[in-house]
């Protein structure tokens, strides 16, 4: 009998032969990443639940992303609570302004093929891009974890989707993630591992698989799996093992639902207010006029996100009264698309450009929008109230349409 | 005709009299009209309640979201919005994310001899371009908007001769900190300050834009230099002309003279919480930081990112600050990214924002918290600017920031390793 | 019956700076109805649709529920972050699809834990937790199990 992505990463983690979804079981924790929201509440559970050291201080990463820059009078006590912890357990994974978390954790290399991760963070689904057992959890659940290293799981079933054929011009990796998740329903992977498969994902980018991983909670999911191959390997900076070459799901395991997409079926599509899964063509609402652009966040702020933004807004300007903004997802992404005239060709266009961080998709600065107001952007939530009032309205697209659509003034499909 | 100083003769202009003299009220035309983001909304609701709104000339008028971009809350996004829509409907020259209003306003439209006012107290920073640049209320703002006029009383004018030339790690910033410790927070109230002298062409223009927009922290009403080659440069590589270029007459009557040479300025810092609580920067060495911050319309331009980026090449920002570098403008972001000095920054482990007033205005991007300390190029170091109500601001150098940014506690550039 | 009530309307991230839980509890379900908090009394239920705490991992949310005095939320589904925060917090949820079709807001329902939910007359049953997450609530929530790891309870 053969077995899921997960179920092999489990089973490993645990020692076992296999293991059957819906049994728990409790794994060995690979890697835990806590952001600056959260560390004073897992520093205090931690002291109350009677800890007094670290499992493991360089398993512990600690990323200061929503609050930088900090915008709220209290935000400095959250880097002074964590600086204060980090020092006192002899943390040194500590990124106090290099980007946001979900980044950082592939691109610092704290995250490997086979690895469990857990992370204070929905969006901790994104490590899958690389082939790693990731999910979010919550600060008590976190300070447990810090203390004893361990978790338990109930194994998760599987949701096969297989892509295979050649993406349309002006498609990306977010309009099938928006695509699916508007297909299964915002719980439609609820306590479900995705799965993704076929030569679609397997000629993508890791950056672009990060997207789908990233947004994988979206339809509920516990955790995204994607293959580990060369690109990985790659990005990784790795050869890859045996064991991880082997993270595949096996032609007889046992998948809960099997999904199959052509490429060629892909439109550029939209996430319309306020469910992600309320999914619409782009060619649908063509010509409402928007505010605001946003292109940043774990979802699609990476280097090539950027670069297909630029593409279209090279020699162009954003249109009157309309603001674009652009939030790298790391400082090494921000530095390379500096480097390679990214950055220019988006400032010239007229584009706000803010340090790395989690910006505008957090709802606590970088842009944040009143009563009436229209924004598209490029991060993986679209809830009433995120960005501002609940009477802002939020449609979620790729970096390609959102260019698009700065450039127009309104909702706009790349001419 | 009695001597007039270049004050005088800007509001004799723009009253079209032949002669003013200190402690005259004139009725002037107004250049130019700046606003910026903080009492627009103020000035939008009083404008609907007048019984005939109209606007004068809408050429006049310039508007500038700078503070708070981008948006922190609802709140300051639905003013954001109002002054938006309001500027959309009229075919107000608009800018929003460009940078902050004095250095659009610097880069885009001052002209030598302009009288402008300004929604904003440190209008007085168009001297450096030879006009008389004064913040104003917003009653007085909407008042010129819908009549293009205003009152003005004619000033007294302090005159400042500068000779010599700034030491080597000495800049505009140390000298007129320096100056305002030495006349107070108010020893120019009302007055204009004008600065003349050998030593003002030794001064750059980001030098004199520095030294014009702090005026108003010793009260000054306005700043003014006289125009050189140096401005006439910096006017033409802006493809602007003069409108009229004043210079004081011989004989013109000053409240006092000072005579300031510029070789004996030394690197200043202004400590908690007033501008003019000025000591010798050695003096602050030893201060534990939290935060630096390199930018505002004093110290945001090339310039001071050049200065700031000589000292951080090769070097690590304490891992324990927080160093925020926010360039004044979009077009001195995009010049810093062509001399590669935002990879500099970037490198060091700085925080790089977009064009805008940033925590020099306090209320948004980098705000500090309870019993912290910043170091900052910004323009004030009130209690609680930057922060909470219980926190620090020291005023400083971008070389001093800088420097200070690396060592955690406050030092000059010179005293690093 | 609503349904994908996220963490984010539960309590907005604006809020989640203030100090305490009981500071955030006046705003909890702003986004959606900002008069709820205060109409909220101590042993109400929450009756919801599917997905109920979707979204982000704010814990928050599940300790704001509890600190209005919500005794247990009844739910089509349930989020899996927000599911394991409430446990972690001894915040009881409950999986019910039938009960949503016949409820009406200021209904009174009975829950009997371990055993079923009455409402109108009509019981409806309850799926019992797997024993791992019964020994975390008996135990008074996740502090207080890993306080007696610790030998501290």
């Amino acid at each position: 009998m053969g077995a899921t992505i997960i179920e092999k990463i489990i089973a490993r983690n645990i020692g076992a032969e296999s293991v059957k979804p819906g049994q728990i079981v409790t794994v060995n924790v690979d890697r835990v990443m806590i952001h600056d929201i959260f560390i004073p509440f897992v520093a205090d559970k931690f002291e109350e639940m009677g800890f007094t050291k670290l499992w493991d201080p360089d398993k512990v990463v600690l990323i200061y992303d929503h609050l930088v820059p900090a915008s709220q009078l209290d935000d400095a006590r959250h880097f002074k609570r964590g600086n204060e912890f980090a020092a006192k357990y002899g943390m040194k994974n500590v990124h106090r302004s290099d980007g946001i978390c979900h980044q950082l954790m592939t691109e610092a290399g704290y995250v490997k093929p086979g690895n469990i991760v857990f992370g204070t963070d929905s969006h901790t689904t994104t490590y899958g891009c690389v082939g790693a057992f990731s999910s979010g959890i919550g600060y008590t659940e976190m300070a447990s974890i810090l203390g004893t290293g361990t978790m338990w799981v109930r194994v998760p079933e599987t949701i096969r989707v297989n892509i295979s054929g050649k993406l349309p011009d002006n498609v990306t990796s977010k309009d099938i993630i928006l695509t699916l998740i508007g297909d299964l329903g915002a719980d439609g992977a609820t306590y479900k591992a995705l799965e993704f498969a076929g030569d679609t994902v397997e000629n993508m980018t890791v950056a672009s698989r990060m997207t789908m991983a990233n947004m994988a909670i979206e339809g509920g999911a516990k955790c995204a799996l994607f293959t580990p191959d060369e690109k990985t390997a790659e990005y990784c900076e790795i050869t890859l093992t045996e064991a991880e070459t082997s993270l595949v799901g096996d032609a007889d395991a046992e998948y809960c639902q099997v999904i199959n997409y052509k490429a060629e079926d892909f439109v550029p599509v939209l996430a319309c207010p306020s469910q992600v899964d309320n999914i619409k063509p782009v060619k649908e609402l063509a010509g409402t006029p928007i505010d605001q652009v946003f292109i940043g966040s774990c979802t699609n702020g990476r280097l090539e996100d950027l670069m297909a933004a630029a593409e279209i807004l090279k020699d162009k300007k954003v249109a009157p009264f309309v603001k674009l903004i652009v939030t790298p997802a790391s400082r090494k992404i921000y530095r390379e698309a500096a480097a390679n005239g990214t950055i220019e060709i988006l400032s010239k266009a007229g584009a706000i450009i803010t340090h790395p961080g989690c910006g505008l998709c957090c709802g606590r600065t970088g842009g944040i929008l009143t009563d009436g107001e229209r924004v598209v952007a490029t991060n993986n939530r679209n809830f009433l109230g995120r960005m501002g009032t609940s009477k802002v309205e939020i449609f979620l697209a790729s970096p390609k349409t959102a260019a698009a659509c700065a450039v127009s003034g309104n909702i706009a499909e790349v001419e | 005709m009695k001597p007039m100083t270049i004050a005088d003769k800007i509001i004799a202009a723009a009253a079209g009299v032949d002669h003013v003299q200190a402690g005259d009220i004139n009725t002037v035309e107004v250049d130019k009209l700046l606003i910026n983001y903080g009492t627009t909304h103020l000035t939008i609701d009083m404008y609907h309640k007048l019984k005939n709104p109209r606007i004068a000339d809408v050429s006049k008028l310039v508007w500038v979201v700078d503070h708070n971009v981008p948006c922190d809350s609802p709140k300051t996004a639905a003013s954001h919005k109002k002054m938006r829509d309001f500027a959309k409907a009229h075919g107000i020259t608009f800018y929003e994310g460009a940078g902050v209003c004095h250095q659009v306003m610097m880069e885009n439209h001052v002209r030598p001899g302009e009288l402008i006012f300004g929604a904003d107290s440190h209008t007085c920073a168009y001297g450096a371009l030879g006009a008389f640049g004064t913040g104003v209320g917003c009653t007085d703002y909407l008042y010129a908007m819908v009549t293009g006029k205003s009152w003005v009383l004619v000033p007294e004018t302090l005159r400042f001769n500068l000779t010599g030339r700034l030491p080597e790690g000495v800049y505009a910033r140390d000298l007129i900190l320096t100056i305002i410790g030495q006349i107070s927070a108010n020893g120019a109230n009302y007055m204009a300050m004008e600065f003349g002298g050998e030593g003002l062409a030794t001064l750059t223009m980001a030098d004199r834009i520095a030294i014009c927009n702090l005026c108003v922290e010793a009260g000054a009403k306005t700043a003014l230099m006289e125009v050189d080659q140096v401005a006439l440069d910096y006017l033409a590589e802006h493809g602007r002309t003069p409108k009229h270029i004043f210079k004081s007459d011989e004989g013109a009557k000053y409240a006092q003279v000072y005579d300031i040479d510029l070789s004996t300025i030394q690197p200043i810092v202004a400590k908690p919480h007033f501008v003019d609580n000025v000591v010798p920067a050695a003096e602050c060495t030893g201060v534990k930081i939290d935060e630096a911050f390199i930018g505002s319309c004093n110290n945001g331009r090339i310039e001071d990112l050049r200065v700031a980026a000589a000292v951080l090449k090769g070097r690590k920002v304490h891992p324990l600050v927080r160093l925020l570098v926010v360039p004044a403008s979009q077009t001195v972001y995009q010049q810093a990214l062509q001399e590669g000095l935002m990879e500099i920054f970037m490198e060091a482990g700085a925080i790089v924002m977009n064009a805008n007033c940033s925590v020099c205005w306090g209320s948004c991007q980098g705000v500090i918290g309870e019993g912290e300390t910043l170091i900052s190029t910004g323009t004030r170091n009130f209690k609680g600017r930057a922060g909470h109500p219980n926190s620090f601001v020291y005023l400083a150098s971008a070389a001093t920031v800088a420097a200070s940014a690396v060592k955690g506690e406050i030092v000059t550039a010179d005293m690093l390793d | 019956m609503v349904y994908d009530i996220d963490t984010n309307i539960i309590i907005t991230t604006e809020y989640l700076e203030l100090k305490t839980i009981q500071d955030m509890t006046p705003f909890a379900f702003s986004p959606l109805r900002p008069e709820l908090a205060a109409q909220i009394q101590p042993g109400d239920i929450i009756v919801a649709g599917k997905n109920f705490g979707c979204g982000s991992s704010r814990e928050q949310a599940p300790e704001i529920i509890k600190a209005l005095g919500i005794r247990c939320v009844i739910a089509k589904s349930f989020a899996r972050i927000f599911f394991r925060n409430s446990i972690n917090n001894g915040l009881l949820l409950i999986e019910n699809s039938d009960l949503q079709a016949a409820v009406q807001e200021g209904d009174t329902v009975t829950v009997t834990v371990n055993q079923d939910i009455e409402h109108a007359g009509k019981h409806y049953a309850i799926t019992s937790l797997p024993q791992n997450l019964v020994d975390i609530i008996s135990a008074g929530g996740l502090v207080k199990a890993m306080r007696k790891l610790n030998g501290l309870e």
